[in-house]
């Protein structure tokens, strides 16, 4: 089989100087790319409407963005929900997501929160409740309460940063712990700072916030 | 076509005053079906492309009445296929139509396809009834949740007084901003139902989530247009963007202007004329040498409408590196997601243009850049030899059909090595002329695609619809409606009777193993043609060409040319996936 084309080989060509990373990024080809993640919190006001949960969550996995919450509940407007997500991803890959949701009609407004925003969980903790006393005592501890006791068993509820969540699970094990029911994150922006604004989308440069080890 | 608004009723302008004339003369809605239809109506639809079936009953019955005239196809997907054409050549969705169950899922491929390449779709789709929806009801699937991923909006109706509202939202969404697939599911009692009153279904209009952009932002147009006057070598690089957002005329000028050699993607084919001297033609996997020259080495690249993918970046660490992008698009979630955009512009493709237009003062001095890409046209040509002790050569037979058309003739295709030989070997200079499966790679696209495309082409636009054995093979049956509406198409088989692409892959990477690629027989499918009531040829020799292709684009309705080429021959030059454009491959030992 012959072939027509011919012109110089590969090996006779010029080459570029440039180089770019795998996000498509110029670097200096000397300088190995690095691809910090870091974690951060993002809300969104979506239409209240069936299917939109599903449209979030299969973004997610289509787009393999790594995911670590997703809470989503009613707000102060019957028509909306907000849905509040913990990722953890490299810069471009938080703009993506935010950039990605934006497009999903049913959404109103994406907003990545501030670092110092009010977030909490809720975990429901069932522990082996033979010394009801010190299980008390503990949730005290972590400002929970007991919501359930039976001969057997003691239910704590606890609320707070992701961080006290473990800790107070930690101390908890000492009873032996039978069951445990976390929520995600849950967030809101400080002060008058609205949550979920529709903010000027496209020229945004990307955020750089990173969520402290505790907030509490 | 090009929306300038943030929320739009694409027929509004046309419209609206002999709409409100006729809707007196009308008559009212009664039920959810008809208001189906009626959304339709109002939206200017003119052709509808679907199957029958026990849940779409209701919407078909309400057709019966309608000014729509609807084809019916062999098989759901060569709707899909049919409409998304109809939808590239016309600037308007195109529609089409199933019944629950395996209707829906055979449409899916088609939906696909059209979320892939961006394309204005609405697919309607019955649905069981509301009562059994979730009971595993007979041709009962989860038409929404199977669709959701590929379309840009699908929504599962649940009231007759609204349905007609949603089908012209869907209508309204498919073509606003960038285009895409939508689907409405339509449970068959919600279509079957009375409705409450004889509203008329709203005019199509996008939601008030929903948000395009029209121009970029001036401070960003200002620091491109900057750079793009200091730039020495400038590249533009046309995507299929160009043509939906028929921006072609802006970005033709833009270019010739300044004198910018313009590469484009495979959906952007038709968006420059490929006989300018400034035509540097397709670039990527399969693309012309001198356009991967010109991407590999430029300095700025002008990107339009187009989002990087793989097939033209090649690698992406070696995808322009010298290059600092201006990136213009519609759909903000493209910028910076396979390339970084130093110069990010949101907006219209034809309003940013204008405003890049407006903005750069002096050319960029590229006059030695000019040269060079001038040198590689040169040391790249396109060419392919024809000796004759070898069977015939798939480019002439793309060429013999390209010179004996007018360039306003339009190509479809199916997907495999005649699809890369088209997009070669043909010239194309006019948008909408190019009617492909780039991004999803639908074989058996070409057919369905060609009926289309008869219904949205004026009728001195000839179709010509390059296929391969093995593509052909999977939507042949759409041969039959082809005949029974009596379409001006011509069918070039190129029939090597291999999978081709499959075949030189398994030959430059799978140490020539043809695993399931090679066929040891084939059916003959200029009789077969004739046994649908096409008109069949064949053609084994080059001087059985040109007369052959006469005739058949003289036949007045379908024809089915069966061109045996020679079954080795190989689209080069060709970058292997995620190799290094400038590295392109000439022959295979280069790989």
């Amino acid at each position: 089989m012959t072939g027509g084309l011919e012109g110089p080989p590969p090996e006779e060509r010029p080459t570029p100087a440039g180089k770019r990373n795998e996000l498509g990024i110029r670097i200096d080809p000397a300088v190995e790319a690095a691809r910090p993640t870091r974690r951060t919190v993002i809300s969104a006001l979506v239409e209240h409407e069936p299917g939109v949960l599903s449209d979030v969550s299969g973004l997610f996995s289509r787009r393999q963005f790594n995911i670590e919450s997703l809470t989503v509940g009613p707000t102060e407007n019957d028509d909306q929900a907000r849905i509040t997500l913990v990722v953890e991803e490299s810069d471009p890959g938080i703009e993506q997501i935010k950039k990605q949701l934006r497009k999903l009609i049913p959404v109103i407004a994406v907003r990545e929160l501030e670092p110092d925003a009010m977030r909490r969980e809720l975990a429901l903790v069932k522990v082996n409740a033979t010394r009801p006393d010190r299980v008390a005592a503990v949730a005290d501890m972590f400002g929970g309460k007991t919501v359930d006791a039976s001969p057997d068993t003691a239910t704590v509820e606890i609320t707070g940063a992701r961080q006290k969540i473990d800790a107070a699970i930690e101390a908890f094990s000492q009873f032996g712990i039978r069951e445990i029911s976390r929520t995600g994150t849950t967030a809101l922006a400080r002060g008058t700072d609205d949550t979920a604004t529709v903010e000027a989308q496209h020229t945004e440069q990307p955020t750089q916030h990173t969520v402290p080890a505790d907030d509490d | 076509m090009s929306e300038r608004a943030t929320s739009v009723s694409p027929r509004a302008d046309t419209e609206s005053t002999p709409q409100d004339d006729t809707t007196a003369e009308r008559t009212p809605v009664t039920t959810g079906a008809e208001s189906v239809v009626r959304a339709l109506e109002n939206a200017g639809v003119e052709y509808a492309f679907g199957v029958q079936g026990g849940a779409i009953m209701p919407v078909y019955d309400a057709l019966y009445d309608a000014d729509i005239e609807h084809i019916t196809m062999a098989h759901e997907q060569g709707a899909s296929h049919a409409a998304d054409a109809y939808g590239i050549v016309a600037g308007e969705p195109g529609v089409c139509l199933a019944t629950s169950g395996p209707g829906a899922t055979n449409l899916v491929t088609g939906i696909a396809d059209a979320d892939m390449d961006s394309d204005p779709m609405i697919a309607l789709t019955g649905q069981v009834p509301t009562g059994m929806v979730g009971n595993d009801a007979f041709q009962e699937t989860d038409t929404t949740g199977v669709t959701k991923p590929i379309t840009k909006a699908n929504t599962f109706a649940s009231d007759p007084d609204t349905v007609g509202d949603e089908v012209g939202e869907a209508f309204a969404l498919a073509n606003t901003g960038r285009p895409g697939p939508t689907v409405v599911d339509l449970p068959k009692d919600v279509t079957l139902s009375d409705t409450s009153s004889t509203r008329e279904p709203a005019p199509p209009k996008t939601p008030s989530t929903y948000e395009v952009r029209e121009s970029a932002d001036p401070d960003i147009v200002h620091k491109a247009a900057r750079r793009i006057e200091a730039s020495t070598r400038p590249t533009m690089l046309l995507g299929g963007g160009v043509i939906k957002g028929d921006a072609t005329a802006e970005a033709r000028a833009f270019a010739i202007e300044h004198e910018i050699p313009v590469v484009t993607t495979m959906p952007g084919l038709g968006a420059f004329p490929e006989d300018h001297e400034l035509a540097m033609e397709m670039g990527g996997m399969h693309g012309t040498g001198y356009a991967n020259m010109a991407i590999t080495h430029c300095d700025t690249l002008i990107a339009v409408g187009t989002r990087f993918d793989d097939r033209l970046t090649g690698g992406i660490e070696t995808f322009a590196p010298d290059a600092e992008v201006i990136h213009i698009d519609i759909d903000p979630a493209e910028i910076s997601k396979n390339v970084h955009a130093e110069y990010p512009l949101v907006g219209d493709a034809a309003t940013v243009l204008e405003q890049l237009t407006t903005e750069v003062r002096t050319a960029p001095k590229a006059t030695k850049w000019r040269a060079q890409c001038q040198q590689w046209k040169s040391d790249y040509s396109m060419a392919y030899k024809t000796p004759d002790d070898e069977p015939l050569k798939p480019e002439f037979v793309v060429e013999a059909l390209d010179e004996a058309t007018s360039d306003r003739a339009i190509v479809t295709t199916g997907v495999g090595q005649h699809q890369m030989w088209a997009c070669q070997y043909w010239t194309y200079t006019e948008p909408r002329t190019w009617i492909s499966s780039h991004g999803l790679g639908t074989m058996g696209y070409g057919l369905p695609a060609a009926i289309g495309a008869r219904l949205a082409a004026d009728d001195d636009q000839e179709i010509v619809c390059f296929e391969g054995d093995g593509s052909f093979l999977m939507t042949i049956q759409e041969l039959a409606v082809a005949v029974r509406e009596n379409l001006d198409i011509t069918v070039v088989v190129l029939n090597n009777e291999y999978i081709g692409m499959v075949r030189q892959w398994q030959d430059a990477f799978f140490e020539g193993r043809h695993s399931a690629s090679e066929y040891n027989w084939c059916p003959e499918f200029d009789t077969l043609a004739e046994a649908f009531g096409a008109k069949g040829f064949r053609i084994d020799d080059y001087d059985e060409v040109a007369e052959t292709v006469e005739a058949a684009l003289e036949y007045d309705g379908p024809s089915v040319i069966d061109a045996h080429i020679d079954p080795h021959a190989n689209v080069y030059p060709m970058v292997p996936s995620g190799g290094d454009n400038g590295q392109f491959a000439l022959t295979e030992d280069q790989l």
